[in-house]
């Protein structure tokens, strides 16, 4: 796979999702750059998980198109699986294992090299504060530290991008902020990072923001962008003006 | 007084949950318990609620000791546990009837007190439970709990995993209430609901770290406070953390909020570094601190600590290890 810097890393047209007679995605169309930090908000039930599924292939679109790292939803949703890196809010990690054997695991489902698992996971530990605790398990540690290696597991492949769906909940103020940190650090290392948050504040925090209303994608722009377009103080506003057609 | 907590101590076998808890909350209050997972909310919940035992301390409900008392005071308080615990076969009037049937009273006879959240679920009174939005799962969660007419309130985290917007309508609805003369204690991880209670207490690893009233904990955090803005944020994040004299560093949505070491700082010194180093978009503004400026603070000075709470592993990370500058000493 090969993708300048310039280049689109998710390209979404008109894509569609229906439940019996129900659409849960409606014709929702977007790209999202290489290195990019995207954040993809919406009310519940605004059809965001519906959307994730489909673009981390494991929901099949009824209609429309959508490509993710160069490989299409509806023809390669393996391919896709193999470049992209997810950790969702309850994080897959194994309680009776220690934070290297999680490691080892996630990187042998990738199909990492036994060499390439220890160097990489040396570098993430590293990296990320964790060469401490590498022989605890994780049921041991606090939820902060988790979520940091729940966030390693999602990247110890180098995957173009990584989704990120509510990796904050119920995290203190300053983990919170350690988390932010290493989205930053990532974005800045040429890897897309897409996710979702209910925290507005961390919003604030993303290159662009999608706000799915009912479906469709309502607004999408910089928070500045969308500050000035919606005449709101922040992207709270933003938010509370479209998910509820400006009451409140 | 409706609460009254002392020297509270609950440990899970080697968690220490609650080290040592103390506090009160008067009639009418809407007193909120603010703090991330782990600090213990739950735990406090569950002695309160009488479903657990504390293993040291004492706690009054509505002036009834929660261990002798259980009995009387399990009729006379309302409970929404954190975790959806209604009957998800059950439509949505069964769970209202059950509620109130096991209470010994009915539907119509306290309806006027659920009126207000119950109308707006009412269209969907016979689908399923478990069929049920997230938003409405929780006005019927919080519908079941006021049924039998509590004189007193416990949300466990109401709000967690829930939009900004049904946020906002829930604690709407709390207010209304809490107009109505009922005692509402309110658990949440957001801070920026601090606002809407009477006063709240700051909780972290099974400590209250403060209890006050939000404008008061405002003003606990006791250094002027700097809001920066800058269009390349994460530079300037990394600039600021960088300067000898940054005391504190915590970006906040857009903003880096910052603090000085130096007694005698003004903010053209912060601008003329940040100029020197090639920024020539920097807005630098004295702010008022929010609730969560001052627990970020108050968490700092704490962080000597082990993060699990079991002082016998002798691990001394503390969870800012490696984050530079956490807060550092002056």
């Amino acid at each position: 796979m090969n993708v300048n810097s310039n280049a689109s890393i998710i390209e979404v047209q008109d894509l569609t999702r229906v439940f019996g007679n129900f659409t849960a995605v409606d014709r929702i169309s977007f790209e999202v750059r290489r290195g990019e930090i995207f954040g993809f908000l919406g009310a519940n039930g605004a059809g965001k998980t519906t959307a994730i599924r489909m673009l981390t292939g494991l929901l099949i679109p009824t209609s429309g198109r959508a490509e993710v790292a160069g490989f299409d939803v509806f023809t390669h949703p393996e391919s896709i699986k193999k470049n992209i890196g997810y950790m969702s809010q309850k994080f897959s990690l194994f309680n009776d294992l220690t934070v290297f054997e999680n490691l080892r695991f996630y990187g042998g489902i990738y199909g990492l090299s036994t060499r390439d698992i220890r160097h990489k996971t040396d570098e993430l530990l590293e990296r990320l504060d964790l060469a401490g605790v590498r022989d605890r398990l994780i049921r041991d540690l606090p939820l902060g530290w988790k979520q940091k290696l729940a966030f390693s597991t999602a990247v110890i492949h180098e995957p173009a991008i990584v989704f990120l769906d509510e990796p904050t909940g119920g995290v203190d103020p300053i983990t919170r902020r350690q988390f932010w940190d290493l989205m930053y650090e990532t974005a800045d290392r040429g890897t897309t990072v897409f996710v979702t948050t209910h925290y507005m504040d961390e919003a604030e925090y993303c290159d662009r923001v999608s706000i799915m209303v009912d479906g469709r994608i309502d607004a999408l722009g910089t928070p500045a962008g969308l500050r000035k377009t919606y005449g709101a103080k922040n992207v709270d506003e933003v938010f509370v003006k479209l998910a509820r057609g400006g009451s409140v | 007084m409706s609460v009254t907590v002392k020297n509270i101590v609950k440990n899970h076998g080697d968690i220490r949950a609650l080290r040592g808890i103390t506090f009160e909350v008067t009639e009418g209050e809407l007193f909120g318990l603010i703090g991330p997972d782990g600090a213990g909310k739950t735990t406090l919940f569950h002695i309160l609620t009488t479903l657990l035992l504390p293993d040291e301390g004492d706690a009054h409900v509505l002036g009834i000791d929660v261990i002798a008392g259980f009995r009387n005071l399990r009729r006379r308080i309302g409970y929404m546990p954190g975790r959806f615990s209604l009957y998800p076969d059950l439509s949505v009037e069964e769970n209202l009837s059950f509620f109130a049937t096991i209470f010994n009273t009915t539907v119509e006879e306290n309806y006027h007190l659920i009126q207000d959240i119950y109308h707006q679920i009412e269209p969907f009174r016979k689908r399923r439970a478990g069929d049920l939005s997230g938003g409405m799962k929780q006005k019927l969660a919080l519908s079941c709990a006021l049924i039998h007419k509590p004189d007193i309130l416990f949300l466990d985290e109401p709000t967690t995993g829930v939009d900004a917007v049904s946020r906002r309508e829930f604690w709407d609805m709390l207010g209304r209430l809490r107009v109505s003369g009922l005692t509402i204690l309110v658990s949440t991880p957001y801070m920026d609901e601090a606002s809407r209670c009477d006063r709240v207490a700051l909780m972290d690893r099974g400590e209250i770290l403060s209890v006050n009233t939000p404008a008061g904990i405002s003003r606990e955090f006791g250094r002027p406070l700097y809001s920066v803005t800058s269009g390349r944020r994460y530079e300037l994040l990394k600039a600021l953390r960088a300067c000898t004299h940054a005391h504190s560093v915590f970006t906040f949505g857009d903003e880096v909020h910052y603090t000085d070491l130096r007694e005698d700082f003004r903010p053209e010194m912060l601008e003329s570094y940040l100029q020197q180093l090639g920024f020539d978009d920097v807005r630098i503004e004295q702010i008022t601190p929010g609730v969560e400026d001052t627990l970020i603070s108050l968490m700092s000075t704490q962080d000597t600590r082990d993060p699990i709470g079991d002082d016998n592993h002798g691990h001394k990370e503390g969870t800012n290890d490696g984050y530079n500058p956490a807060i550092k000493d002056s």
